[in-house]
């Protein structure tokens, strides 16, 4: 501890000398005696003390007075605690950052840190350096700390993690130079040789922060559930990491789809948690990410591989008993069982099972309807997937005309090649062309063909071919149709025609043609010959971008990169290949997060604590109580501190009231008094924003509107309530309104939670930006950009501008625009659905068979409903009578909003009374 | 002595308010009246006694012409035989009597004055006599007042006064205020010599509410007003009880040699209306006849 202390004034601590004698002289003299005039001191002459204390000074007094000494004199000597080190060292200054995502949880930090070496390097004028050990390595170029300054608040952390750090090694430059070495804490490769080779150079100072690193490890499946591993570098004590899957809900908007725990034991550096979740809910998931954590290593993106796709598999005519390998559909079902979910049936009733794919293995015949059907799927994104045979081969399918649903014409009678009553040997497949879905793929060289379905030549058959054989004839051929498409096998799909489908080849051949995903990661040399583009990729700090400027990838490098980890030009997202997707998390599947081990060097722990802290004003200001606390002694020892406490105890109590914490039953108790309070009728309630003032108005605002409900409605609501949401129950409301201003801060996550939860369960909250003089004419304010902030948590339904048949425009009133204190036409409810459409006769459109969750508007309706205690309006509204009018025009909209959020679409049902009254026979 | 002029000024004001209480005296019974008392017998005095034939030796002037107009023989017109008492005033004024506190409006001395005075206008207005310890024997008439005033204010330097009463004449009224936290003697000699010639009366002792309470505490150095007299206590919070004692012994001293000598005796404050005290001293003046 001492040695991370240093003097500015050492010279100064030699007056500590004087402390003895202080104290020899402070012994001797004991607190001055008060002279009192006092008429009847005749009384008391002659009466003695019991006590003699006073004529010296108690001891502890002179400790009091002795420290405070001590603390002004090592005060004024200007000590400061873990002094920054380089002040007296000079030289070039090398400042290495390792720049990944590991550091972007503290980046903010790490950059202070920086900044603060920067600054200390700036006084003394040394030249600095910055290497960024996740770029490639370049010779860095010294220059003035204030340059480098601006490079590091431009910086940011990247999403991959360094590599190969000897290769810094080659470049650094040369001379001696001192290095500054902000390391995430893990191992990365060359990591040692860079230290050494940094050590050759001069001194190296390594911080690192304490603060303990979590990773999320890309989710897999097992045994049909999802494993989510999450990783720390070092083992520690037990903890519990939340994690929470997220991924698009039927509508488009991304939503919270799982939330879990995953449990580290003690010292345990992998923690698992399984996690089973319907197939609806599974194929939606798109990212795993870590709560609280902000890296891209907290972010895990899921791919097909948790997607488990519906496959029909079709096969013509009855299966051959007990000839299982035989039979057309076995191979199929071995390769496909694992990652997808089969489902048969009747073509018909398969179809209604929206399944992705269509597997009609040897098939020839299709009544009309079944085919009719069987386009109109495709042509919406299904994917036919037909393997020939001997029925197949037989038919006149595709004979004279091509079939819609085959991809090419076929010749009569298929060819049999090297079988005992054929010329030839069976032939081999040839290499994958360019363009292929398939290309790219090894063909072992043994798969031979030895009968197929010939394709009938044709303009088209060339283009169509995917894949041929060694002969050059068609293989596998394909047709798009709308989004979907037709794809041939002009072989089987059992053993009988080919060895193809024994081959793995197969497998990968089936999820190129994105069938089946693997639930493994895609080896590189089954992904090598295809271009991916990046989909949507993720930063440093784990959110997500749009990759639309990554250039395509080819699949190899992705592939390795899925082992290896991201790196430049290759950050972490979602890659896509025609239908198939893959995902590049930041921490790859089987890595781990090695901490990182300094050989025998001080490590700076704590990033943040390492900052130099002056100690000078702490001990002065020590010093100035104890001098305090003297003289409060000395009053006191003087039989001074009486009276004087008697002054200053009301001052004092005063100032100390408002502390006194109610204890915590008493807040239990005010706890249900409030929640009985607000149970006991209809309560409005607004949203204390922490402005006392605008919590005042909204207050007033819903008193008056609560008169008014009282007056001319059945709702006869108690005085309103305001909530604040970090901390009070909101499920007692109906209603509440909350005004947004610019100084509000976001909601916590437990906030929302609740939020949301009141959102769900029929709550209504009115949005009040009290902008709406301003943000007519698409000008968003700076309380609208507010509210985004606040509304991006919120599970908050598509919106559209309130249309002229809204159930707000006539729950109780007919009114047609909303006015409070400003009169913009614009509000914002939950959208109608998009089939709701007029009938005839009818005044309005069938809409939301429930109460819009919110209703977002500016038009500071709070005052114009606000009266005080007597009913008297408190704020003006417009000009005169037309004024008046926007009031009442207000009140009503208010009571509209309260009728509907109370009786929900009651008065759009009355649209049916009278088809319901015809159907009473009345 | 602009002290004294704004005391007077005081004092006067609070003099206006006694004529209600001798208003209310006369009303009550004139025996209880201030001023010239009637002696229940013919003899000098204003008010009518009885009219009585003529007598030889009777001085022809002492006839009242018109109550003999309505008979034959002469009438002499008697008048009730009337005397004024005398009071006299002794009012410490030494030094120990300046003290004031922080609790109180006022010093004792200047408290003393106005009660002194105040009294003394109200006997004056009775018909009273009234003379000040030192400056003659007890005179009646409005014009003593400014003499009072003037011996009242007179500061003395001594620390604590002395009474004596030479001045009283026999059988009239004393009224002694101090604080009587000297000397005891002095006053037991003066009260004495008093009692000899007949005289009795009222003792008021004036404290300040301080001397009462004794709220101190800590290492104290208590001086008299007058400095002259120091005190040095380590701790003057454990002196309190022992010092009440005293006070109270005080107190009880006075009261007895008042019961003693038939006279009256009481504690007064400043911290608290001297109007009380007039009251107290009209009646234990009064009263005592």
């Amino acid at each position: 501890m001492l040695a991370g202390l240093s003097f500015s004034q050492p010279l100064l601590l030699a007056a500590l000398v004087i402390l003895p004698v202080l104290w020899l002289i402070l012994r001797a003299i004991p607190p001055a005696a008060k002279r009192l005039r006092f008429a009847a001191v005749g009384l008391l002459l002659g009466l003695k003390d019991e006590t003699r204390q006073a004529d010296r000074t108690p001891w502890w007094l002179l400790a009091l007075r002795i420290f405070a000494i001590l603390a002004a004199i090592l005060g004024f000597a200007g000590p400061t605690l873990n002094p920054t080190p380089n002040s007296l060292s000079s030289g070039p200054l090398l400042l290495v950052f390792d720049g990944g995502w590991a550091e972007a949880s503290d980046w903010d930090i790490r950059r202070q840190k920086a900044s603060e070496i920067l600054a200390e390097a700036s006084r003394s004028a040394r030249p600095v350096a910055l290497i960024t050990l996740v770029e490639s390595p370049q010779t860095p170029v010294f220059q003035s700390a204030d340059s480098v300054l601006t490079r590091i608040n431009a910086m940011d952390p990247s999403p991959w993690l360094p590599r190969a750090m000897f290769e810094w090694a080659k470049v650094l430059p040369t001379g001696d130079f001192e290095t500054y070495w902000l390391s995430d804490g893990l191992d990365h490769a060359g990591r040692d040789a860079l230290h050494t080779a940094l050590a050759n150079k001069g001194d190296v100072r390594v911080y690192q922060s304490p603060r303990v690193l979590l990773g999320i490890a890309p989710a897999v499946i097992k045994d049909g559930a999802v494993i989510v591993t999450v990783l720390r570098p070092l083992g520690g004590p037990e903890a519990e990491v939340e994690v929470i899957g997220r991924g698009p809900d039927p509508a488009g908007i991304d939503r919270e789809l799982a939330r879990f725990k995953v449990a580290f034991s003690v010292g345990e550096i992998r923690a698992e948690s399984s996690l089973s979740l319907p197939p609806e809910l599974r194929n939606r998931l798109n990212r795993f990410e870590i709560l609280g954590n902000r890296s891209a290593g907290a972010v895990s993106l899921t791919d097909d591989s948790l997607k488990r796709r519906k496959i029909a598999i079709l096969a013509g005519g009855t299966s051959k008993e007990g000839l299982t390998l035989l039979d057309q559909t076995h191979y199929l079902r071995q390769a496909l069982a694992p990652s997808t979910e089969l489902i048969e049936g009747a073509l018909a009733d398969v179809l209604k099972a929206s399944p992705d794919v269509v597997i009609l293995a040897d098939v020839a015949r299709l009544t009309q309807a079944e085919s009719d059907a069987l386009l109109d799927w495709i042509e919406k994104g299904g994917l036919l997937l037909r393997f020939s045979g001997p029925r197949l081969a037989a038919s006149d399918l595709s004979r004279s005309a091509e079939d819609p649903l085959m991809p090419v014409r076929l010749r009569e009678g298929g060819r049999e090649i090297g079988g005992t009553m054929s010329w030839g040997d069976p032939r081999p497949i040839a290499p994958f062309a360019e363009g292929s879905p398939f290309h790219g793929l090894e063909v072992p060289q043994d798969l031979t063909v030895s009968e197929q379905v010939l394709a009938e030549p044709g303009p088209d058959v060339a283009q169509r071919t995917i894949a041929s054989l060694a002969d050059g004839t068609p293989l596998v051929t394909r047709k798009i149709i709308g989004d979907g498409q037709v794809v041939l096998f002009h072989v089987t799909a059992n053993a009988e025609w080919s060895s193809l489908p024994l081959s793995g080849l197969f497998v990968q051949m089936l999820e190129r043609l994105a069938v089946s995903a693997g639930s493994e990661p895609p080896k590189p040399e089954t992904l090598k010959g295809q271009i991916w583009s990046a989909g949507r990729v993720i930063d440093g700090y784990g959110a997500g971008q749009s990759g639309e400027d990554i250039s395509g990838v080819d699949g190899e490098l992705l592939g390795n990169a899925l082992f290896a980890g991201p790196s430049d030009g290759l950050p972490p997202g979602v890659y896509t290949e025609g239908a198939r997707s893959l995902a590049l998390n930041a921490i790859s599947v089987d890595a781990t997060l090695e901490p990182a081990v300094w050989p025998n060097i001080q490590i700076i722990d704590g990033i943040g604590a390492s900052k130099s802290v002056a100690l000078k004003g702490p001990l002065l200001a020590a010093s100035l109580c104890l001098t305090l606390l003297d003289i409060l002694a000395a009053l006191w020892l003087s039989g001074r501190l009486a009276s004087f406490a008697r002054k200053s105890a009301a001052i004092v109590m005063m100032g100390f009231l408002p502390f006194h914490a109610p204890p915590a039953q008493a807040q239990e108790a005010a706890k249900d008094e409030v929640a009985i309070a607000a149970t006991e009728g209809v309560v409005l309630a607004y949203v204390r924003t922490g402005d006392a003032s605008l919590d005042t108005l909204s207050q007033a605002g819903l008193l008056g509107l609560s008169d008014r409900l009282t007056e001319r409605t059945s709702i006869e609501p108690l005085p309103p309530m305001g909530v604040d949401i970090e901390a009070d129950e909101l499920a007692f409301f109906p209603f509440l309104y909350w005004p947004i201003t610019t100084t509000q801060a976001l909601p916590s996550p437990g906030a929302y939670d609740r939020l949301n939860a009141y959102l769900r369960s029929g709550g209504m909250i009115l949005f009040d930006t009290k902008d709406g003089d301003i943000s007519q004419n698409g000008v968003t304010s700076a309380e609208g950009e507010t509210l985004r902030g606040i509304a991006q948590g919120l599970d908050i339904p598509p919106l559209n501008i309130i249309p002229t048949d809204h159930i707000l425009t006539r729950s109780f009133y007919l009114i047609q625009n909303f006015p409070g204190r400003f009169d913009s036409p614009i509000l914002w409810v939950e959208a109608a659905p998009e089939q709701a459409e007029a009938t005839d006769g009818m005044p309005f459109r069938p809409q939301n068979d429930g109460v819009t969750p919110v209703v977002i508007g500016g038009n500071d309706w709070a005052s114009a409903w606000a009266t005080d205690e007597f009913g008297a309006p408190l704020y003006p509204v417009g000009r005169g009578e037309g004024g008046e009018r926007q009031r009442e025009t207000a009140y009503r909209f208010g009571i509209n909003l309260i009728m509907h959020v109370l009786t929900g679409n009651y008065k759009s049902d009355q649209v049916h009374v009278p088809a319901l009254l015809e159907r009473l026979g009345q | 002595m602009t002290v004294s002029l704004s005391l007077r000024a005081e004092a006067d004001v609070l003099g206006q308010s006694l004529p209600t209480l001798l208003a209310e005296a006369e009303r009550l019974s004139s025996a209880l009246s201030l001023g010239d008392h009637g002696r229940k017998r013919a003899g000098q005095g204003a008010d009518f006694w009885q009219y009585r034939p003529a007598m030889p030796g009777d001085s022809a002037r002492n006839i009242d012409w018109r109550r003999s107009a309505k008979s034959d023989a002469p009438y002499i017109r008697e008048r009730e035989w009337q005397a004024s008492q005398g009071v006299t005033f002794w009012v410490d004024s030494a030094k120990s009597m300046q003290f004031q506190s922080s609790k109180s409006k006022q010093s004792k001395t200047d408290r003393a004055f106005i009660v002194a005075y105040a009294l003394a206008i109200s006997l004056l207005k009775g018909g009273e006599r009234v003379g000040i310890e030192g400056q003659g024997r007890p005179r009646a008439g409005i014009a003593q007042m400014s003499m009072l005033a003037l011996a009242l204010a007179d500061q003395r330097v001594a620390e604590f006064g002395a009474p004596s009463l030479h001045d009283a004449i026999s059988h009239s009224r004393a009224v002694v205020i101090s604080d009587f936290l000297g000397d005891l003697g002095p006053l037991q000699a003066a009260l004495g010599a008093a009692a000899d010639k007949g005289v009795r009366g009222v003792i008021i002792q004036i404290l300040d509410p301080i001397e009462e309470d004794f709220p101190f505490d800590g290492r104290t150095i208590f001086q008299s007003v007058g400095g002259g007299i120091a005190f040095e206590t380590q701790e003057a919070g454990d002196l309190r009880a022992r010092y009440l004692q005293r006070l109270q012994d005080r107190k009880a001293e006075l009261a007895r040699m008042a019961q003693a000598l038939g006279w009256h005796f009481t504690t007064h404050h400043t911290g608290s209306p001297a109007l009380p005290l007039l009251l107290w001293a009209h009646q234990a003046l009064g009263g005592n006849r």
